[in-house]
């Protein structure tokens, strides 16, 4: 008898894995806190047209370096214009859709191929560990930037370009935790349990593995969106990124460098934005790690 | 111990040699080296003069196998631009990224292995958070901002320090700044974790039971115990961090390693650019391989791995 009335029926009922995650998540703020950021600034990007008060590729050579509004200028363009006559807040939205796409495909990209490589090791051992754990020494011993910056120079720079670089490039810590996951779950009793009634190796890692290292992948990706945006803003920093006259904020920061000694702000600005991003994103993947492992934290 | 060394030492010179290929085949990714040497303007008997010169004409492999043996007795070939010999010009420009890197790895540890252990000290007290806060925000700082942040502070509204270039120490004090912050948040981890690790055991409340005072506690007893990983991690930085010298070198204008491989990639020099992804994986491998041996000698358990 199940009986709500019942005290022990009442005592097994407890809240849901579902349900405690929920709490947890609620309840911890850094989580909330880089959550909100994100989403508003996808939602920027995502309504970059109707939020942008100019043409971020107008060039008004009129109207260069005007001060933001907090510094003394107008309403007319609230975060100034750039040596170019660009208006600044409307390249800085403009800014938010390169560095979220290039983020995010980039670690779409490496999250398949590493996880790829992770689970194979993983769940296969010996032979296929080994070349996993080889290759991984490999990408390591690259030195990222100096690599990414020459492949970029010798195909050109431009937005997919630099997407398909980092994406091969940012494989290593997907194939690293998706490899320690996955050894530690196929030890479980389920799998052993799905190999016995003859499942094939493609439904036992679609169906008991993948689910169970889920988690874990969605940390590894927010936490490399953020390492491939810092990428993206330094490569194009240093010139060999998105090339002008496209927004991207590591570039905005670098055609305001040189006018730094007398305009700080030029630099200021984009840099800050970036960082508020890449912060807000790492928090986000800390949080989901300490609410979806909430026994492993120390 | 031995059987150890000998098998990492093999693994290493096979990562190695794997490196070398790929960096030597970043030449082939442009399709014909010989076009891209020669420029827009050449004619094709230009270009077929540049191919034979360069021995572009071989198959690639032959290419790689000639490159790969003089690479091995210090002849990386000729700069495309400089016309010099690209092992001296890298060898003279090695010294300030190596400079940089040594002080950029002793400003991390110094500041991040005493926070890591206050922070551990006092779990969830005001320092613990404003610590891991720091390492936080140290992760999601862009270093090439960060780096133009300090110019305009200490260099351009104090003028405390010089903006750019290498000439004394006090040039090298905002670039280690910033090289060595971007290490810092995983070495204060790291020491937290193990410091919390260690206070816990046994041997630690056996110590303070005999009546051991608390600072020869935690820094002979714990620190001790909780530093060994920590010291691996920083030679496994340190690679990381020569690498990643490119960008702190040219913010600051040093006239380093990592400041020659953008001004090659920038002029399509393509030897310096191979000679150079070869260093630097260089030494990530010598210093992972050292940081492996270091801990198998440290921790005999290790040795199996």
């Amino acid at each position: 008898m199940t009986d709500a009335t019942d005290p022990l029926s009442r005592e097994i009922e407890g809240p849901s894995p579902r349900q405690m995650l929920r709490a947890r998540a609620l309840k911890h703020k850094a989580l909330i806190f880089g959550m909100t950021v994100v989403l508003l600034l996808v939602l920027v990007a995502l309504f970059a047209p109707l939020l942008a008060p100019h043409d971020p590729y107008a060039q008004s050579l009129m109207n260069r370096m005007v001060k933001p509004v907090f510094m003394g200028g107008t309403w007319e363009h609230p975060l100034g214009t750039d040596h170019l006559g660009r208006d600044y807040l409307s390249r800085l939205i403009y800014g938010a859709r390169v560095s979220l796409l290039i983020g995010a495909v980039a670690a779409l990209i490496s999250g398949v191929i590493g996880t790829a490589m992770g689970v194979a090791a993983g769940y296969f051992g010996g032979k296929v560990d080994a070349v996993v754990t080889f290759l991984i020494n490999v990408r390591l011993a690259m030195p990222v930037v100096l690599v990414a910056l020459a492949v970029v120079a010798i195909l050109g720079g431009s937005l997919t370009v630099v997407i398909c670089v980092l994406g091969l490039l940012l494989w290593d810590r997907f194939a690293v935790v998706m490899r320690a996951s996955t050894l530690q779950v196929r030890r479980r009793d389920y799998v052993a349990a799905a190999q016995v009634i003859g499942a094939s190796t493609p439904r036992i890692v679609l169906t008991e593995i993948m689910p169970n290292i889920f988690n874990n992948l969605i940390v590894v990706v927010t936490l490399e969106m953020a390492h491939a945006i810092l990428l993206e803003a330094a490569l194009s920093f240093l010139g060999l990124g998105v090339q002008p006259p496209t927004p991207s904020w590591g570039l905005m920061v670098s055609e305001g460098k040189n006018m730094m000694l007398f305009e700080p702000w030029l630099v200021l600005i984009p840099g800050a934005v970036l960082f508020v991003l890449v912060l807000a994103i790492n928090l986000m993947g800390d949080g989901l790690r300490d609410v979806t492992a909430p026994e492993g934290r120390s | 111990m031995l059987p150890f060394i000998l098998k990492r030492l093999g693994l290493a010179l096979l990562v190695a040699f794997t490196v070398s290929f790929i960096s030597f085949s970043l030449l082939f990714l442009s399709g014909d080296p010989a076009a891209a040497l020669a420029g827009e303007t050449a004619s094709g008997e230009d270009i077929e003069a540049i191919r034979r010169i360069y021995g572009f004409d071989r198959p690639m492999l032959v290419q790689y196998g000639d490159w790969l043996f003089s690479a091995l007795r210090g002849d990386f070939g000729e700069s495309y631009y400089f016309k010099l010999p690209v092992a001296s010009l890298i060898a003279e420009r090695l010294q300030v990224t190596m400079t940089l890197g040594v002080c950029g790895i002793l400003f991390a540890l110094l500041t991040a292995v005493p926070l890591g252990v206050v922070a551990a000290i006092r779990p969830n007290s005001l320092t613990d958070r404003v610590a891991l806060f720091l390492s936080v925000a140290g992760q999601a700082m862009p270093s090439f901002w960060f780096g133009l942040i300090l110019i305009v502070v200490f260099a351009i509204q104090l003028g405390l320090l010089p903006p750019s270039g290498a000439a004394t120490w006090r040039h090298f004090i905002m670039p280690t700044i910033v090289l060595g912050y971007y290490a810092m948040p995983a070495i204060m981890r790291l020491t937290r974790a193990g410091m919390l690790d260690v206070l816990g055991s046994d041997y630690i409340r056996t110590a303070r039971a005999k009546g051991a005072g608390e600072t020869r506690v935690l820094f002979k007893h714990a620190l001790r115990n909780a530093i060994i990983p920590v010291v691996s991690l920083a030679a496994v930085q340190m690679g990381f961090m020569l690498g990643g010298s490119i960008v702190v070198e040219s913010v600051f204008a040093l006239h380093g390693a990592g400041y020659l491989a953008w001004e090659s990639i920038a002029r399509n020099d393509l030897p310096t650019v191979q000679a150079l992804i070869l260093v630097f994986s260089m030494f990530y491998i010598v210093f992972t391989f050292l940081a492996d041996v270091l801990n198998a000698w440290l921790d005999p358990r290790m040795r199996s791995a």
